[in-house]
């Protein structure tokens, strides 16, 4: 493995359905320990960007590749745990566990009791859920149960973590804890953030790529998306409207 | 030991299970004997669908067909074995495997609830079928007559397999008794264990768990085959204490485990081996009495359970209790 | 020659007759993605209900064609009234339910009517192909079932009725939008595919005998055939009653009936691990 290999790529990545070509050749890539925003526009395909690398679609053309090896097509599960943390855009969550037990479901890579018990402690404290351990997570707040799955995604222990519009529906103050938590997770992990709230963007991004019509249409850093002319046409003009 | 919820449960069962193997044969009649092997051995049956359902959320309309391929199988390799433990010993392997077969098709075809009811009820139904077409001398496996629709009656007993002496009624009680409890304590390891864990998981919520890098798939598989053996567990005791027919994959037959496991409460264990019990003295006290068709009995108590207490008798119980003891705390509290 | 054309005769009938057997399971099930656990009762009523019409003085052909539909689709309607209605959006529940009322209609019919086997004769006769005899009873099935078939697609495709049918079977909430409540498609649907259960049953009375558990013999096939064909109605029932009838009568034919059952069914499960949703699941998915 190459020292400049690229963590996540793609490679004239498509996905049509029918005839709408919700992807259409994307080159993407993501270095090792990178924190990367994707934004655009309802429709732009940033979505259905993430469900092609997450296994929820087979591409029509082109290559997912994971540290080097194709992934595209292959089951989502088999995508995971080759250490990739998925969050969708929905909570997505076991409700009739508790809190405790959906954390220790996602634990891999250890078959001893102990050692897993101690990872779950330490996700909840650091996610500052412990409190509420015990509770079936069917019962809690949305904003609780959106922290009860960042903490599987975390308890899995992945190279590269997807979170999908994590900061939909939640508080200003659960906002903001989450900003943190991103920030604080960059230090040891790649991840990808889809989300559409620029506030959010401004607290966490540093690298953006904008989608739209299916294709990328631009990269770079959050200060110079922001005052783009043709992002601000294609993206904030339509959000503003 | 702490004084949690489960330990309580298995305490519970565990001395329930001791009384069943030493006080109560002392103290009814030698009938009562013989049809409480009967009730025990199905009890094993409402178990294992209790399993499967309620904690794989695998809806198998057809657990019968794995119940009459227990019984059959030990059947058949009672009459060619020199010992009936190895007979015993096939009851257990062929629903196993044959679960593996359906199963594989099932799960990997990655079919819905909807389908795999339908599939695994037709399964049992042709099943059905094929046996009860098994008439005449063409229909032998080695020594063992299939019978069609008269089923093996006069098959061998089983035997202690230490002095091949064949087991008396009382004893054969007793191993049902201890296949019952023993079936029990497996099912609680099971989902105490990583697998069962995960397993509950899945039916959860299957995209999740296949988020966080488990394949549904050959969990689901390897429950439902635990389920099965189960189930052949079950009909290889029934064969010992009736004898085997094709009535064991009738439709009614399946519909009354699915029964036992609703009205005893889906999600729990003890649930619905109670609600078999109960249900089975309900229906053989009104077979006797003739006054109304068992049938009819069965089918009212069905619906009224789906639209009325959809969660069946024990949750229901367990709720009340819960509400009885915080009721009893505020109470107590100045 | 003559072995060929009768050969071909047996299959035509033995689609047609699984195909009849199936049409009241398939409306139910592409319209309320749910199986009817009662199927089998319905058309065990259709036959009791013939053989009654017929022992009144009722021509045949009446009793067959129009007295046991109609009874059987009030019966339907109430049951749909009565317990399918509650259970709105739950499936398992619904089949459930509709496999309590299965047993109790079984039970109730056994302590009205006896166990023993109530029937009347076929009409119709029969006429010869070359040394082979066939009868006009079947034909007259195939009849029946081709302008059942014809029937219900002109219904779907060219009536209002057939549009929010469509529109149910595609999305749900479309019905809404056109200002239908789903209790109201509820419940024509299960009336309807009662009626069709009932005919079945009317139909196939003279050929099985009428007992309370004459359904049993007809089920197993149904669901396994209803689920193959997938959620589109009429396409659904045609192509699955086509390819499994087919199966089941060449194995038929090779060995003995219920080894064509079982065939049938080995079948349908190879075709369902890789079309999951049945054939219209996958072909012909804009079908009615």
């Amino acid at each position: 493995m190459s020292a400049g290999q690229p963590l996540l790529e793609t490679r004239g990545l498509c996905k049509h359905f029918g005839g709408v070509k919700a992807l259409h050749n994307v080159d993407f890539s993501l270095a090792k320990g990178e924190l990367r925003c994707l934004i655009g526009s309802n429709g732009a395909g940033k979505s259905t960007f993430f469900k092609a690398v997450t296994g929820q679609y087979v591409p029509t053309h082109g290559e997912v590749l994971l540290n080097g090896a194709p992934i595209g097509g292959i089951e989502t599960s088999a995508i995971a745990k080759r250490g990739v943390g998925i969050k969708t855009q929905v909570p997505n969550v076991f409700d009739g566990l508790s809190v405790r037990e959906n954390v220790w479901v996602a634990v891999r890579g250890t078959k001893d009791r102990r050692e897993r018990d101690e990872i779950v402690q330490k996700t909840l404290e650091r996610m500052g859920i412990a409190h509420i351990a015990g509770e079936t997570v069917g019962q809690l707040a949305h904003g609780q149960r959106q922290f009860v799955e960042l903490s599987m995604v975390i308890a899995e222990g992945p190279e590269l973590i997807l979170l999908d519009e994590p900061a939909a529906g939640l508080s200003a103050e659960e906002t903001a804890r989450l900003a943190k938590i991103i920030h604080e997770l960059n230090q040891s992990h790649a991840l990808i953030v889809v989300e559409h709230d620029m506030q959010f963007i401004r607290m966490i991004g540093k690298q953006v790529t904008v989608f739209h019509q299916g294709e990328i249409l631009i990269e770079d850093t959050t200060e110079a998306i922001l005052s783009n002319e043709r992002v601000r046409d294609v993206y904030l003009g339509k959000t503003a409207a | 030991m702490r004084l949690t919820r489960s330990s309580v449960e298995l305490t519970a069962v565990a001395l329930i299970g001791l009384f069943a193997l030493f006080v109560f044969p002392r103290n009814v009649e030698f009938y009562t004997i013989i049809s409480s092997t009967i009730y025990i051995s199905l009890a094993i049956l409402a178990l294992s669908l209790a399993l499967i359902w309620g904690y794989g959320g695998i809806l198998c309309f057809g657990q019968a067909a794995f119940f009459g391929l227990g019984g059959y199988a030990y059947a058949v390799g009672a009459w060619n074995f020199d010992a009936t433990i190895y007979a015993a010993l096939l009851a257990v392997v062929i629903p196993t495997v044959f679960a593996a077969a359906l199963g594989y098709f099932m799960f990997y075809g990655r079919l819905n609830d909807v389908y795999l009811g339908v599939i695994t009820l037709t399964v049992t139904l042709i099943l059905f079928k094929l046996v009860n077409s098994t008439g005449g001398d063409a229909y032998a496996i080695g020594k063992a007559r299939l019978g069609g629709f008269n089923g093996m009656p006069g098959t061998p007993f089983l035997e202690n397999p230490l002095n091949g002496k064949v087991l008396s009624p009382e004893a054969l009680y007793g191993v049902a008794v201890v296949c019952l409890f023993t079936c029990y304590f497996l099912c609680k390891a099971v989902l105490a264990s990583r697998f069962g864990r995960i397993v509950v998981a899945i039916r959860e919520n299957e995209t999740r768990a296949e988020l966080l890098g488990y394949d549904a798939r050959p969990y689901k598989l390897a429950f439902f085959c635990i389920g099965a053996g189960i189930a052949g567990i079950s009909g290889m005791i029934f064969a010992n204490s009736v004898f085997v027919a094709p009535t064991m994959f009738d439709m009614a037959s399946t519909a009354r485990i699915l029964i036992w496991v609703i009205v005893g409460g889906l999600a729990t264990l003890v649930g619905p081996v109670i609600g078999c019990i109960a249900l089975l003295m309900i229906t053989t006290s009104l077979g006797r009495s003739g006054w109304i068709d068992p049938n009819v009995a069965l089918g009212a108590i069905l619906i009224v359970f789906v639209l009325l207490v959809p969660r069946g008798l024990l949750p229901l119980l367990n709720d009340g209790l819960n509400r009885a003891l915080a009721w009893l705390k505020q109470e107590r509290a100045p | 020659m003559d072995y060929v054309i009768v050969l071909i005769l047996q299959i035509l009938f033995s689609v047609s007759s699984l195909a009849l057997v199936c049409a009241g399971l398939a409306v139910i099930f592409g319209m309320m993605r749910v199986i009817n656990l009662a199927h089998g009762e319905f058309i065990m009523l259709g036959g009791f209900t013939t053989v009654f019409a017929t022992q009144a003085g009722i021509p045949i052909v009446v009793s067959m064609l129009v007295v046991a539909p109609a009874i059987v689709a009030v019966i339907g309607f109430v049951i749909e009234r009565l317990v399918v209605r509650h259970l709105y959006g739950r499936m398992i529940d619904t089949m459930l339910a509709t496999w309590g009322l299965s047993l109790l209609l079984i039970g109730a019919a056994t302590m009205l009517f006896g166990n023993s086997v109530a029937g009347i004769s076929a009409p119709f006769g029969s006429f010869t192909v070359g040394q082979y005899r066939v009868s006009v009873y079947e034909m007259f099935i195939v009849a029946v079932t081709l302008v059942l078939l014809i029937g219900c697609y002109l219904l779907l495709r060219f009536t209002r009725l057939g549009l929010i049918a469509r529109g149910t079977m595609q999305n749900s909430e479309m019905a809404a939008s056109l200002g239908i409540s789903p209790s109201k498609v509820y419940s024509v649907t299960f009336t309807a595919g009662a009626a069709l259960s009932g005919l079945a049953g009317a139909l196939l009375a003279p050929l099985s005998g009428v007992v309370p558990t004459m359904g049993k013999a007809y089920v197993a096939k149904a669901f396994i055939t209803v689920i193959s064909g997938g959620e589109a109605i009429l396409t659904g029932l045609v192509s699955a009653s086509g390819l499994l009838g087919s199966v089941g009568t060449l194995t038929t034919f090779a060995t003995t009936p219920v080894v064509g059952d079982a065939a049938l069914l080995f079948a349908a499960i190879i075709l369902l691990r890789f079309l999951p949703n049945g054939i219209t699941g996958r072909f012909f998915r804009r079908s009615i």
